[in-house]
């Protein structure tokens, strides 16, 4: 009973409907044996990052097809390091352009997943990042 | 995982979240990090009231819980959340999604959400849930909701860690409130049909008032009330019967039972532990238990002979 779970929160932020990206990654990291936190739609940067605080979570993946990724993964990033949670990583999905992935990664980013990357990948990265925190 | 967890108990009971949850995580890990946060909480707790709900999948208790808490919060009391959803058997994962419901209740700093997988625990809890409402009740949350998995017939394990258990229905699970199956009824405190916007609630309602009328006595006039989470219908009323209940069983020396026979059974659970530890694990590692086994398998001895055998060896060895 004493092993580590990795946790991930899986958000979606601002007001882009489209779930379905969100809900394959939260499945195939729950079939990989991770904790998922699934928080629905139309969450703001706070609230998201209200939720990683208070679930402890090793993980927050944003997904975003709406376009307005600039602005609000660098939000999330922002917020958790005003509150001292930048050891959380951030990790991101969805219709997102080759062009704008250095932005985010400079931002802190850690990883973009785009449409057609196997789960498979996420699952790996996540166990690489997270998976020796003890 | 080394922590100063002294310290972190002491910046959660100053309202810092991100501490508390810490705290959560150590209880969950379990073993020596579980027992040391356990260790340093332990005397702090004792003041919180801490309220069940349970009830099918789908019947509504985030929905509930979340507009319950609101009413809450309107009273000026700060609300801790247990929310618990089934881990998969088989990959060991988890999607918790109760916090769907509960928005709202993000960004209030006197609410703190926990959503927690069952982990290869029966009965609808968390083997950490215990351990995380301590750690809620040392950090000032007057008031403990945890909502347990959807219940089928046995994730009745509620009832050994609530104060009140409020058991929760909707209309149009099919005949004779099916979904609520005998068991289940016996945990509650009391009763609510949820979704009452919807046809047929009423009658699930009397169903269920018929079905109490034929069990045991003093379950006869427990309430039954009619609520809407979604449309928030009804649970001022509901909030005030879980109130009610709650100083009828503390004024009727019940509630001083429950929690007697609760702390019994967690120090139990860990003497069970502590002695299996103890006395079980050498005794598997030695060289008398492997040639036992190898008798016993050939037929030599049933169960019950070796178990004698090995029983009266513990007790030689262990007089200290
Ligand atoms: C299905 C769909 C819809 C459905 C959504 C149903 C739902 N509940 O999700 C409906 C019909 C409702 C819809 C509506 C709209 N849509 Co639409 N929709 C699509 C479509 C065709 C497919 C999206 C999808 O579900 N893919 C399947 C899933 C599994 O893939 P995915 O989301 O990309 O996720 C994968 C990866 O991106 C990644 N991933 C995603 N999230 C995350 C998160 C993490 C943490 C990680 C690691 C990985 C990851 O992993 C997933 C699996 O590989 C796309 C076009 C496209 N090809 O992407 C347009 C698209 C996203 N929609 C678009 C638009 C414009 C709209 C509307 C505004 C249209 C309108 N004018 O009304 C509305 C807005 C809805 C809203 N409220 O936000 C545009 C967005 C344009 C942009 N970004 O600039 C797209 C790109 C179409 C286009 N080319 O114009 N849409
Ligand atoms: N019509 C109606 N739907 C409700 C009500 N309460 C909850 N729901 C819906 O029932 C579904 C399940 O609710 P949820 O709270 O997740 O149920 P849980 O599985 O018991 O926690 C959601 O779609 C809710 O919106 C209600 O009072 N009326
Ligand atoms: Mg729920």
């Amino acid at each position: 009973m004493s092993e580590k779970k990795i946790r991930v929160l899986i958000a979606k932020p601002g007001l882009d409907g489209h779930d379905r990206g969100a809900k394959v990654v939260a499945r195939a990291l729950r079939d990989a044996g991770f904790e998922v936190i699934y928080t629905g739609l139309r969450q703001t940067p706070e609230q998201i990052v209200a939720a990683a605080i208070a679930e402890d979570v090793d993980a927050v993946g944003l997904s975003l097809l709406s376009g307005a990724h600039n602005y609000l993964f660098p939000r999330v990033i922002e917020l958790l390091r005003e509150q001292g949670a930048d050891d959380i990583l951030v990790f991101g999905g969805g219709v997102i352009p080759e062009e704008d992935i250095p932005g985010l990664k400079k931002a802190g980013v850690a990883e973009i997943f785009t449409p057609g990357t196997p789960t498979s990948e996420t699952v790996k990265f996540l166990r690489e990042r997270c998976g020796d925190k003890q | 995982m080394n922590r100063d967890w002294g310290a972190l108990l002491t910046r959660a009971r100053a309202g810092d979240k991100r501490a508390v949850a810490r705290l959560i995580s150590g209880v969950e890990e379990g073993g020596g990090t579980a027992r040391t946060v356990l260790d340093q909480v332990w005397p702090q707790t004792g003041h919180a009231r801490v309220f069940g709900i349970t009830g099918p999948p789908g019947a509504g208790k985030s929905t509930l819980t979340d507009a319950l808490t609101k009413c809450w919060r309107q009273a000026g009391l700060r609300v801790g959340i247990l929310a618990v959803d089934p881990t998969s058997p088989f990959t060991g994962g988890a999607i918790l999604g109760d916090r769907v419901r509960m928005g709202d209740l993000t960004l209030d700093e006197g609410v703190f959400i926990r959503s927690m997988g069952t982990r290869g625990r029966l009965g609808g809890l968390s083997p950490a849930s215990s351990g995380a409402i301590h750690i809620l009740d040392a950090c000032g949350y007057d008031l403990i909701l945890v909502e347990t998995v959807g219940v089928g017939q046995s994730e009745v394990a509620v009832v050994e860690t609530a104060d009140v258990v409020l058991v929760l229905t909707v209309p149009g699970l099919g005949d004779d409130v099916q979904a609520i199956k005998a068991g289940i009824l016996e945990i509650g405190d009391l009763f609510a049909v949820n979704k009452a916007d919807r046809p047929g609630a009423d009658r699930t309602a009397n169903e269920l008032r018929t079905m109490l009328t034929l069990g045991e006595t003093e379950k006869r006039d427990l309430p039954v009330l009619l609520v809407s989470a979604a449309q928030n219908q009804g649970v001022a009323e509901l909030c005030q019967a879980m109130e009610q209940r709650f100083s009828q069983l503390e004024g009727s020396g019940e509630l001083a039972r429950r929690r007697e026979l609760r702390l019994r059974s967690e120090l139990l659970t860990q003497i069970r532990d502590g002695m299996e530890r103890r006395l079980l694990d050498p005794l598997l590692e030695g060289a008398d238990f492997q040639q036992a086994m190898e008798r016993f398998q050939a037929r030599q001895g049933s169960p019950y002979q070796w178990a004698e055998e090995f029983v009266r060896h513990i007790n030689m060895g262990g007089s200290g």
